[in-house]
């Protein structure tokens, strides 16, 4: 008789090159050999990121992601929803970057002990357990360099030897007794304006997303609440856990008590009402030669309605066509580098000054003989923009109560570039 | 191996470890010796006293585990160790038998005993981790012992082991699925836990063990819809999930009226704007006729329940909740998840995946729901393919009159990508929208055939077919672009592509007769090396062209059929064969060579170009299965909406104590506070002992102190099922724009309705529901007014029915404007209990002794974080049982600590006794008798209330000097 299982079977961490370099069952084992299913599709793919998500296999299920040169692949034997097992294996990995520093595979392999005693806490059969980091952290401490040099010496272990009693807490993502010696709040409201500029330089699609992330140094149980100049000008919120949706709806306040360290307050979509102010324009002139195999290239970046702050750690990234052999350019300003294996052009801009317009322009070197590309590149930008958050969202005050101290708050405002996309 | 410093230092000299394990030899987990030597090492060092040693060699195997490699033999000696003192030494002993003991079953019996220890051990974690290793060890000999064991742990104190018990019972199941019944009985058992830290996980187990069984869902349904909200995230996908499924069974279609006019709706899906017109008319017309249709309230309230989850960062809580909106929500209301699938498409690749996989399901039944979102499906060149294939998928969903010239631009640009498999999808893409619209189809030809002289033979084999589909549905107008066509079978290689080239021709013969046999005589020429796909094409094309124009083709029909003769491929063969009986007139031949015009140059119909998610939604969105497109293993079909409601009854829990009415307060609670409410504090496991009341830390806003008020109402769920019944018929049209207020509303009902018990009563408590209605605009400009007319409001509703009345101590010495008055109480249902006759009551004495001796231990530290006035606060606090209804003959006493200064008397704390008649008499001259306080404690004494079904008090106590 066979016995459905649900949710997670198995987990196997691949590496790029088709390494099995770490398993783990929470159920009876599956072999290593269901993983060639996976390696076949990989083949197929191509290029790693379209390597399917879930795979169907004649008894198994494979849903697998894809993060950091690694692909995590749970071995699934039943009928789950997929986003829950994505959802999870990528809380795992952002795990693993909160304890090593890193996602890595080195990190993985130098720690494997701790991987495996936070697999193990992460899933009960299967099923999710714990996965909030301030959990996990009580139950194994993260590996520091000085905690290793001790536990050599001392041979303690970095299982935490109190027992975790956040897990059964009234409010999981804080742990009990937090102390500091200097109190501290801060939040960055970060801001990415996602965007697709045609051809002639009009937007075809505009959005800011944002997001708020803090770094919350506070003793005690501290209760804050944070509230905006404008709030309207969130459309679309998701909230940490530990925020109280109530107040927002009445108040529009976010009112919570806060995890310890750093965490992702709320992301949220500005509505789509309020135009967005872009705040760079490209002039762009590229064209490709029938008979000569070569091509002309001519970019400009220049700022525009970025409210007197100015533009900063541009970067233009330009995957060019296939026939692309080689590129001769000049640039006024930064530096760029062509991959001739990639195709891929870096032009690494750095600020933007209006009175001298960066450049960049040059010859394309085309393939002899094979067509002319017929479409032009598209350019992806990045760029920075300190002490601006482009939607207007200002932050109006914060206020702390359960606690005596007076705390250090600080807000920081930051503009990015999120998939922001020109076409040529 | 590991490489951090400390344990290479550990390592030492100890060449056979480290680097080479990791190394790819592949003799390395076999049988060399040095493998054995390495073995006898680890197992030295695991007899060894030093804690440090068998941490090192367990630390060892562990990584050995991880590679995969095999580690059995260590058993004997690893097991030794399961009762280490050592915390770390010992997590990773159970890692190694959880992973070997399958294999070793005798010797893993020896752990077995401290296990069972573990289990007895006073603290909850020590006991919970005993039993998670220990239903963990796949050994069928333990069954009885885990049975044992998971019994005991689902009847534990703490609700953190009975979450584990959960947790044990799928793998029990798994193990030896002839517990099952058993098995059934413990998951009932846990069904009615009240915390929100089992919940998820025995639902899990349900959905594992006995997922048929939807009756046990019943009793627990709105305890689980109430409690969804503070459930963790992954217990909240499986409740949802399940209940998407219960709900289907238990309630009628929202849309049953709609139902009827779906097929029609789904022609004119692509139709023209006048025909939607058309439609919206009828479907209006419809709307209007129809029999009246009212939401089961239960219905109403999952939709409710859910709704705010919608705003939660993981990825599949959100998806859940759209899926169940989709599947349960009536019509007008499913567009509220379109946001926030569109905000998941920000999120990793993986999960973009997924979302626009059921995006391009929903899109094809709802259109409109994403139409505002168009712009958010736009593809970026640097998106995956697999994620580009699918935006186009739903651009062209999303496609009607008004965007097409939007999306046509949009698609113009795809075109020119580098990406070739997603040019290809492009040009499928745009056939279909030209199929679909037929403003369009001419644009969207020329755009086509432009194509054509693409320099890229992918591109233009797909044009080839998708103009050869075009073309069928108006081939007289264009006889141009067939002759263009046929110069293409020259250069194009792509058999689909010169097969639909030749289909073309052949099917059009009539409008290209120069051309036709020239055509045909090439591919005769070349029939032998083409691919199989072509060939059938060829015959078809010289059958077709030997009926209309025989003359010229003649010879060359009986060469190909000759070639065809002795092909490779029998079917081939065979259409070659059969096509000579019926073209070709012999004596043989029978009647059917007469109708062979008619047979091959019928009029076809033209091709549908359809959606590949088309009917997709029959598996549940969301699902694996739905993923796939074919059954998993172990889904569970979505149930079709019952014809005739089931009893909607059985979801009635009688609630037969006082305390139980502790978590129905909870529970009205989070129906007040949808998402991660003000009370999360209060929301984990407040019924453990372990836990520390978080009483009041929340209390702060207005807002919440009348949320916690209105929560505060002891009502049954029947009556707000009633209740609710009456709202929903008055605001069905006004639903939409009174949404906001409705929580005002709400708040306002919840404080009347408990006025509502019989149904003599319920016009009363109309009456009070319209009061409240007119007041909640008012209400809107400040919580605190709310509440202050929330209380009067319910004072005069009750003050009409004379079953209920109330008395509130606290209402009198507090002018009722203050917020103290909106701690109102409101009132029993009577109806719910059998009358017991009239009793005499206990005399008081003996209950005040057990409250005093409570109040000695009453400490006032953990107070609120934020010193308020007196408001009310005892939704969050835990009452405690003074007398119990049986005991009482009818009459209940509860009281409970609120934790809140007394605002006359700065020494003293209010003590809030709430008495509960379940009789139908009335109770009369209450107050309190002799006081006996201990020493240091007084009593201020409420004025004698002469006929009361519910009062409350405030007592005083002044052994506290803190405040």
């Amino acid at each position: 008789m066979c016995f459905q299982q649900k949710m997670i079977h198995s987990l196997f961490l691949i590496n790029c090159s088709g390494d099995i370099f770490l398993e783990k069952h929470w159920k009876s084992v599956v072999s290593q050999s269901v993983c060639d299913y996976f390696f076949e599709a990989q083949e197929k793919a191509i290029d790693v990121e379209n390597v399917p998500p879930v795979i169907s296999t004649p008894h198994h299920y494979l849903i697998s992601i894809y993060r950091d040169k690694i692909f995590f692949v749970s071995v699934i034997q039943t009928e789950v929803p997929p986003l829950f097992v994505i959802e999870f294996l990528h809380r795992v990995a952002d795990t693993f970057q909160d304890y090593f520093g890193e996602c890595s595979e080195t990190a993985i392999k130098d720690n494997v002990v701790i991987v495996y005693e936070l697999l193990e806490e992460m899933l009960d059969n299967g099923f999710p357990l714990a996965t909030e980091s301030n959990i996990l952290k009580e139950l194994i401490k993260p590996p520091t360099i000085l905690r290793s040099v001790v536990n050599s010496i001392t041979g303690s272990s970095n299982v935490g030897d109190t027992l975790p009693t956040g897990q059964l807490s009234n409010i999981p993502w804080r742990r009990a007794g937090v102390k500091y010696t200097n109190n501290e709040a801060y939040f960055d409201v970060i801001e990415e304006i996602d965007a697709i500029i045609d051809k002639s330089g009009s937007t075809v699609f505009a959005e800011i997303q944002g997001v708020i992330d803090s770094c919350i140094k506070l003793s005690g149980m501290p209760d804050l609440s944070l509230s905006f100049m404008n709030p309207r000008l969130l459309d679309d919120v998701s909230f940490h856990p530990c925020i109280r949706f109530k107040r927002w709806e009445s108040e529009r306040v976010l009112s919570f008590i806060p995890p310890d360290g750093n965490f992702r307050l709320i992301s949220y979509r500005v509505s789509s009402q309020n135009l967005v102010a872009i705040p760079v324009y490209v002039k762009h002139m590229i064209s490709f030669k029938e008979n000569t195999s070569s091509g002309r290239f001519d970019v400009t970046i220049g700022p525009k309605q970025n409210m007197g702050k100015t533009v900063e750690g541009v970067v233009m990234t330009v995957h060019m066509p296939k026939a692309v052999l080689n590129m001769n350019l000049t640039a006024t300003q930064g530096s760029y580098t062509f991959d001739p294996v990639t195709k891929v052009l870096t032009w690494d801009v750095g600020k933007i000054t209006p009175q001298k317009l960066p450049n960049l322009k040059g010859i394309v070197n085309l393939q002899s003989g094979a067509p002319k590309p017929e479409e032009n590149p598209s350019l992806n930008i990045q760029f920075k923009i300190q002490q601006l958050a482009i939607s207007g969202l200002k932050v109006n005050r914060l206020d702390m109560y359960g606690e005596k101290y007076k705390p250090f708050k600080g807000v920081k405002y930051i503009t990015k570039a999120g998939k922001f996309q020109v076409r040529t | 191996m590991a490489a951090s410093p400390a344990y290479g230092e550990e390592k030492g000299g100890s060449s056979s470890l480290g680097e080479p394990e990791y190394g790819h030899d592949p003799a390395s987990g076999g049988i060399f010796s040095s493998d054995y030597k390495r073995h006898d090492d680890l197992k030295e060092m695991l007899d060894s006293n030093k804690d440090s040693l068998k941490l090192e060699a367990m630390k060892r195997i562990v990584a050995m585990i991880a590679r995969g490699k095999n580690a059995s033999d260590l058993f004997p000696a690893v097991v030794k160790n399961v009762a280490c003192k050592n915390i770390e030494v010992k997590k990773l002993v159970y890692v190694y038998l959880v992973r070997y003991a399958e294999e070793q079953q005798d010797l893993a019996l020896l752990s077995i005993s401290t296990f069972q220890r573990g289990l007895k051990d006073p603290n909850q974690l020590i006991r919970a981790s005993a039993l998670r290793v220990l239903s963990s060890i796949r050994v069928p000999i333990i069954v009885p012992i885990m049975m044992l064991a998971i019994k005991e742990a689902a009847s534990d104190m703490s609700p953190y082991v009975r979450k584990t018990a959960a947790h044990a019972i799928p793998k029990l199941y798994s193990l030896d699925s002839d517990q099952k019944d058993q098995l059934i009985e413990v998951i009932e058992k846990l069904l009615a836990d009240k915390t929100t830290l089992v919940a998820g996980s025995v639902v899990m187990a349900f959905e594992e063990v006995c997922p048929e069984r939807i009756d046990l869902i019943h009793k627990n349904y709105r305890k689980l819809c109430n409690l969804l909200i503070d459930v963790e995230e992954w217990g909240q996908v499986v409740i949802i999930n399940m209940l998407t499924r219960y709900a289907r069974t238990q309630f009628l279609s929202p849309n049953q009226n709609e139902s009827l006019l779906e097929e029609n709706t789904e022609k004119a899906f692509y139709g023209s704007e006048e025909e939607d017109a058309k439609d919206a008319k009828a479907e209006a017309a419809s709307l209007a006729k129809r029999k009246p249709y009212v939401m089961d309230p239960d219905h109403r309230l999952l939709l409710r329940n859910t709704k705010p989850l919608l705003q939660s960062r993981n990825a599949a809580v959100v998806m859940a909740v759209a899926q169940l909106y989709f599947h349960l929500a009536p019509k007008a209301e499913v567009g509220v998840i379109a946001k926030a699938l569109v905000r998941l498409l920000r999120s990793h690749s993986e999960v973009q995946y997924v979302v626009l996989q059921n995006v391009a399901t929903m899109s094809i039944k709802r259109r409109g729901m994403f139409e505002p979102y168009l712009k958010s499906f736009y593809i970026r060149s640097t998106d995956p393919t697999q994620i580009k294939i699918l935006k186009l998928e739903v651009l062209t969903n999303l496609a009607n009159e008004t965007n097409i010239s939007t999306i046509l631009r949009e698609f113009q640009t795809y075109i020119r990508s580098m990406d070739k498999d997603f040019v290809a999808a492009t040009i499928q893409a745009i056939g279909r929208c030209a199929t679909n619209i037929g403003k369009v189809r001419d644009t969207c030809l020329n755009g086509l055939v432009q194509l054509l002289s693409n320099r890229d033979e992918l591109v233009v084999a797909e044009s080839v077919v998708v103009i050869k589909k075009l073309l069928q549905m108006q081939p007289a107008q264009h006889s141009e672009i067939i002759k263009h066509m046929a110069k293409l079978t020259d250069n194009i290689q792509v058999p689909m592509a010169r097969a639909s080239i030749l289909w073309l021709i052949g099917e059009y013969c009539e409008h290209v007769p120069k051309i036709a046999p020239d055509v045909l005589r090439k591919m005769a020429k070349s029939f032998t090396n083409e691919e199989d796909i072509v060939k059938l094409q060829v015959i078809n094309l010289a059958a077709k062209l030997y009926l209309t124009n025989s003359k010229q083709s003649k010879l060359l029909t009986q060469y190909v059929l000759n070639l065809a003769k002795y092909d490779q491929n029998y079917d081939i063969r065979d259409r070659a064969r059969f096509i000579r009986q019926l073209i070709v007139p012999t004596e043989k031949s029978g009647a059917l060579n007469k109708y062979a015009k008619k047979l091959f140059l019928a009029q076809k119909p033209a091709p549908i170009l359809e959606s590949s998610f088309k009917d997709r939604d029959h598996f549940q969105l969301g699902s694996l299965s739905h993923l796939l497109n074919a059954k998993a293993v172990g889904y569970q079909e979505l149930p079709d909406w019952p014809d005739e409601a089931p009893d909607p009854s059985v979801r009635n829990v009688e609630v037969p104590e006082w305390t139980k009415c502790t978590s129905r307060e909870k529970r009205k609670e989070k129906v007040e506070k949808p998402f991660y409410s003000d009370s999360e504090g209060e929301s984990g496991p407040t019924e453990s002992a372990d836990s520390e009341p978080e009483s009041g830390s929340e209390e702060h806003s207005s807002s919440s102190s009348s949320g916690s008020s209105s929560s505060d109402t002891e009502e049954e769920e029947e009556e707000e099922d009633s209740r609710e019944q009456s709202e929903d018929k008055e605001e069905e049209e006004e639903e939409e724009e009174k949404r906001p207020k409705r929580k005002d509303k709400d708040g306002s009902r919840k404080a009347v309705s408990g006025s509502a018990g019989s149904p003599s009563e319920e016009e009363e408590e109309e009456e009070g529901a319209k009061k409240g209605k007119k007041k909640a605009p008012q209400g809107r400009k400040g919580h605190a007014e709310t509440s202050s007319e929330e209380a009067s409001t319910s004072e005069s509703s009750s003050s009409g029915s004379d079953s209920g009345s109330e008395a509130e101590a606290k209402q009198r010495k507090v002018p009722p404007s203050s917020k103290a008055s909106s701690k109102e109480i409101s009132l029993l249902d009577l109806d719910d209990f059998t009358p017991p006759p009239p009793q005499p009551i206990p005399s008081s004495s003996i209950i005040s002794t057990s409250l005093v001796t409570d109040l000695e231990g009453l400490t006032l530290t953990d107070t609120s974080l934020t010193p308020t006035l007196l408001s009310p606060a005892f939704s969050a606090v835990k009452t405690y049982e003074l007398l119990h209804r049986m005991a009482g003959e009818g009459l209940a006493v509860e009281y409970c600590f609120s934790r809140r200064p007394f605002p006359g008397d700065p020494h003293m704390v209010a003590v809030q006794i709430q008495i509960s008649n379940n009789t139908d008499t009335e109770v009369k001259n209450l107050r309190v008798n002799e006081p006996k306080p201990l020493s240091g404690m007084r009593i201020q004494e409420f004025p004698e209330i002469v006929a009361a079904l519910w009062f409350q008090s405030a007592w005083r106590q002044g052994t506290q000097p803190a405040w």
